[in-house]
């Protein structure tokens, strides 16, 4: 089947989709946007997490088909352009948050849109939010660091 | 595979009764394991998220509240966890902020897996599943009927889950479940409770530990008539502890990966006796006229 999605604010139009595809495996495979990662399938992981219509979700649990005419947007359409980063990509890097760095697509997804909802968020609102996201590393601790450098920064206290 | 996309309720019916067997699905956070893990193949995929209907919820004139299948776990809990706390705290356990933004308790009915976080919240609170088939219209299904066996419910291969309907809490509620860690668990066991202080008395539900969510009627019935609905007195210890074994005697659960059979019917006496004294402490705080 045709799916037409509108990913990182530009229409796309894929052909010969599968009907049990996910779009996690669309965004993948046929868009060429590998930043969203497969690994469980099952959405225990979150590394493949993206927004859908602004609200994050394990790309791996939504059909293709469900995306049809939807707004997607990855972690490739975070930063501002092509060469830039955004706050929260570039606070994973200063702060040691990415190790394999297989995790940290998702973790920055759901970091970002936890940010968007609440700009000082708690350590329990961070651990909260990001209790869908495994780090196999077990990196956490810098995970959280790099959450709390991020949201300083957006507030513009550094 | 076919792919159907209805736009409206009405065609959602239609496509039901056209192809029925088609799988629906909402969140696909069960769906798509499956089909991820090729673990099931539909002949079709009957994707809801379309259906405008299905993620509303109103107030109907008797003031039941009606609750889309489609309104996602997060939304329960922000939009409904003042007037259902008990199915909110429910929502709350489910998945992670991901799933909760996209699964929904409709879904969770029509899995119908005995370790669903919704049923137990559902039979404690009387909650009514509304059915519709573009054939026979509307059916109204309590939920102690329809759970039938393991992943199986009362739905007819041509209905559709519209909502669920259910009364605001007419008193405290309380959810907990067992597991390994607060996220991504799925329930070794859980269990819910609700007063109805204006009827005195209990509602129940048993979550993954038999073939199917049950309440414990036995438990029900003996703790509506123990407590001291009026005078508000402290819980009796001697009650809480027969309330728990009532509630144990009312599971017949198994030994498989999350537990055992013991273990489960140990920690469901737990619950019963906790989530009891939660319950029992927030009426004795309220003041008499309010109930």
């Amino acid at each position: 089947m045709r799916v037409n999605v509108i990913v990182n604010g530009a229409t796309r139009t894929v052909d010969d989709v599968w009907e049990g595809e996910s779009l996690l495996y669309v965004l993948r495979e046929r868009m060429g946007l590998p930043g969203s990662k497969n690994a469980c399938e099952q959405g225990e992981c979150g590394s493949c997490t993206v927004y859908l219509d602004g609200v994050p979700v394990c790309s791996c649990l939504v059909a293709a088909g469900q995306a049809e005419g939807r707004d997607v947007r990855t972690v490739e359409g975070l930063a501002p352009d092509r060469d830039g980063l955004d706050p929260v990509q570039r606070a994973f890097l200063e702060a040691g948050a990415v190790q394999c760095g297989f995790c940290t697509p998702g973790l920055i997804v759901q970091s970002h849109d936890l940010l968007e909802r609440v700009p000082e968020p708690s350590d329990a609102e961070i651990r909260e939010a990001l209790a869908g996201n495994l780090c196999r590393c077990t990196g956490y601790e810098k995970i959280l660091d790099a959450v709390r450098l991020a949201a300083r920064r957006k507030a513009g206290a550094e | 595979m076919d792919f159907l996309r209805p736009l409206t309720w009405a065609d959602a019916l239609a496509a039901k009764a056209a192809h029925p067997g088609a799988t629906p699905i909402q969140g696909g956070t069960d769906v798509m394991v499956e089909i991820n893990f090729d673990a099931r193949r539909p002949e079709a995929l009957l994707d809801l998220t379309s259906v405008p209907e299905l993620t509303e919820h109103e107030t109907l004139e008797d003031g039941t509240l009606r609750v889309g299948a489609g309104v996602p776990y997060a939304r329960l809990i922000a939009d409904l966890g003042d007037r259902l706390p008990g199915l909110a705290q429910a929502a709350r356990t489910v998945g992670s902020p991901q799933i909760r933004n996209r699964g929904t308790a409709g879904g969770n009915l029509g899995a119908a897996s005995p370790a669903g976080d919704c049923h137990p919240p559902l039979l404690a609170s009387d909650a009514v599943v509304e059915a519709e088939s573009s054939a026979r219209g509307t059916r109204l299904i309590p939920a102690a009927e329809f759970y039938l066996g393991v992943k199986r419910n009362a739905l007819e291969p041509d209905e559709l889950i519209r909502a669920i309907r259910t009364a605001p809490a007419s008193g405290p509620q309380y959810f907990s479940k067992i597991g390994t860690r607060n996220a991504m668990v799925i329930a070794v066991c859980s269990f819910a409770i609700a007063l109805h202080p204006g009827e005195r008395r209990v509602g129940t539900g048993v979550g993954s530990a038999a073939p199917t969510p049950r309440r414990a009627t036995a438990a029900e019935e003996y703790l509506s008539g123990e407590l001291d609905w009026d005078g508000r007195g402290p819980l009796p210890d001697p009650v809480a502890r027969r309330f728990g074994e009532l509630v144990r005697e009312a599971a017949a659960p198994i030994d498989d990966v999350r537990g055992t059979a013991d273990y489960r019917r140990h920690a469901l006496a737990v619950l019963a006796r906790r989530t009891l004294a939660w319950a029992w402490n927030d009426h004795r705080a309220t003041r008499e006229e309010a109930s």
